[in-house]
């Protein structure tokens, strides 16, 4: 039997910290590297006597999630108490959400694969909820002891559970992609995976192709780059089919993936999985969110990708695909926005072309982000300008591209009067140009004449050197033809 | 109905209490009588009555997003059994 025999199914739970000052039930401060233990409030160390209160911030930016994605916001969700034993965890429970989760359903529209094998497809949300982090645990020796850093506990996270829509590690990197994404154009969470912003946990399952009933899950933990959400959700699927096919039987579990070897490991087995004992947490009384607060919230949301996508597409004539990697990101979206704002709306292909060729290309080059870019977008807004009304062709707008992005100029227009880069639309200049060039190359114009395009093209291209690449092709071309009667 | 002693085990376990062997019966007996209670309570018909979470009809109330506490570490942990280095010091947990 082979891989395509069977049907890969993935669900993911992401955990997105929220970018709240202070944590969700206490006073304390969330900033990330302090020394150990200093932004550890009473309550966040669970000392006998204190009581939790919720933190405004961190309920608006879950309304913020269960706008984007068009889920229902429950007028009135509860916190519950999940048991279990861990230093790291000085209640002995973790305050979250259980039967009653602030945001519920909703769905996302993903973007899997590239060229003609690209395609678009939405995956269900299941639940977002409300929760505290735990502290760390740190296993170094002390003298045979582990050390307990609990800056990190009571920080606020959501943990936002999918549907298991998915079905090919392709389709849940391209997921977590597109809710971290979405997260960040929110605001509601950095999005930055090594300080543990942004970690997702992957269920998987195999079953045969068309099959009805799932297959045994196995939990894959605390993934924390798409690159091993996506090697390890390859191997242990290549393990799951492997077993069965065996003859073996998947038995549900918890795994870890090890980035060393590529390979999942058994962390427990369902027989002594945890057993949380939920219940209503009695120190807090139920979240009731008011529509007028969501209404609140809703007039404060920046345009959404898919919205803005759709407007680019419409309203500035961009193809799909541009319009589709322009709003990829909110850093991107907002530079070719103000790019276009200087431009105008005219131009706005052309901005496009230079935003995702050019800069991009640039960037990467540097490894810069775009928020970083030495180039701002007016100044690339103008360099496009003078493209459009003819100043300078492509070629030397690369130039002056170039030359801003070293700081020579201020302006397009500066480096191009300083550095005399105008484009030469004198035809009187051109034509002599043309005739000195003709003169020059005999040989090329018998080979033109006989009947070769391709001495046409040189000749072009002597012009163009005669001119120090000012000249504008389209014109040098045009007039070169008539020349040569052709 | 009534519980087992492995019942009474596994919570033991799930609580971290050491229930020594001889106190496993008298505290099955005791268990026992408290589900006793629990079985007449859900002998009432509730049908059509919402659930709740808290005996009261209020709503939480919200702290607003600002950071008001300050660095009580060296306070805090002159309490604890032992710190180093600023971290508490536990006996060494590896799941």
């Amino acid at each position: 039997m082979s891989r395509s025999d069977w049907e890969v199914v993935i669900g993911l739970e992401i955990h997105a910290q929220l970018n709240t000052a202070a944590k969700i039930f206490s006073g304390a401060s969330t900033a990330f590297g302090a020394a150990p233990n200093v932004q550890a409030s009473a309550v966040d160390c669970a000392l006998p006597g204190v009581l939790p209160v919720l933190n405004r911030g961190a309920v608006e930016r879950a309304i913020k999630l269960g706008l984007a994605l068009g889920a229902h916001i429950a007028p009135k969700s509860v916190f519950a108490r999940k048991n279990y034993f861990y230093p790291d965890l000085p209640k002995g429970y973790q305050i979250s959400q259980f039967e009653l989760p602030v945001v519920q359903g909703g769905a996302i529209t993903i973007h899997v694969g590239e060229g003609d094998a690209a395609y678009e497809k939405s995956v269900r949300l299941t639940r977002a909820h409300l929760e505290e982090d735990a502290g760390k645990s740190l296993h170094e020796d002390f003298h045979g002891m582990s050390g307990i850093d609990l800056n990190r506990a009571g920080t606020p996270l959501l943990e936002i559970v999918s549907e298991p829509d998915m079905r090919s590690a392709a389709e849940a990197v391209a997921y977590a992609r597109a809710l971290h994404a979405l997260v960040r154009w929110i605001d509601i969470c950095d999005g930055n995976m090594q300080e543990g912003s942004f970690r997702c946990d992957a269920n998987v399952s195999v079953r045969k192709k068309g099959a009805t009933e799932f297959g045994t899950r196995r939990e894959i933990k605390n993934l924390n780059s798409f690159r091993f959400l996506q090697q390890a959700i390859e191997y242990e699927v290549g393990w799951q089919i492997e077993t069965i096919e065996d003859g073996g039987k998947v038995v549900q579990a918890t795994v870890l993936f090890d980035p060393e070897t590529g390979e999942t490991r058994m962390m427990r087995s369902k027989e002594d999985a945890h057993d949380y004992r939920y219940f209503p947490d009695p120190d807090l009384l139920p979240l009731v969110i008011e529509p007028e607060w969501i209404e609140r919230v809703k007039a404060t949301m920046p345009e959404l990708p898919t919205a803005m996508q759709a407007r680019f597409e419409r309203d500035l004539g961009l193809p799909a695909y541009d319009a589709a990697t322009l709003t990829a990101a909110r850093e991107t979206a907002d530079y070719f926005a103000a790019t276009v704002a200087t431009a105008g709306d005219n131009n706005a292909k052309l901005c496009a072309n230079w935003v995702m060729g050019e800069l991009a290309a640039r960037l990467h080059k540097a490894g810069l982000e775009i928020d970083a870019a030495p180039v701002s977008p007016a100044q690339l807004g103008s360099l496009v300008t003078r493209i459009a009304d003819g100043t300078v062709s492509n070629a030397i707008a690369r130039k002056v591209f170039e030359a801003l992005w070293n700081g020579e100029g201020t302006s397009a227009d500066e480096i191009i009067e300083k550095q005399g880069l105008k484009q030469v639309t004198d035809s009187g200049a051109i034509e002599a140009m043309i005739d000195a060039v003709l003169a020059a190359n005999q040989k090329s114009v018998d080979e033109f004449r006989a009947g070769k395009e391709k001495a046409f093209n040189a000749l072009v291209g002597q012009v163009m050197k005669a001119s120090r690449g000012k000249a504008n092709p389209a014109q040098v071309s045009e007039m070169l033809r008539r020349k040569l009667g052709a | 109905m009534p519980l087992s002693n492995e019942q009474v085990e596994r919570l033991a376990r799930l609580a971290r209490l050491a229930v020594s062997e001889d106190a496993i019966d008298t505290t099955r007996a005791q268990l026992d009588s408290i589900f006793a209670l629990i079985t007449q309570m859900q002998a009432v018909d509730t049908t059509g009555i919402a659930p709740m979470s808290h005996p009261q009809e209020l709503a939480a109330r919200l702290r607003d997003d600002v950071v008001t506490e300050t660095d009580r570490r060296a306070a805090f942990q002159a309490v604890a059994p032992q710190s180093e280095a600023g971290l508490y010091l536990v006996p060494q947990v590896i799941e």
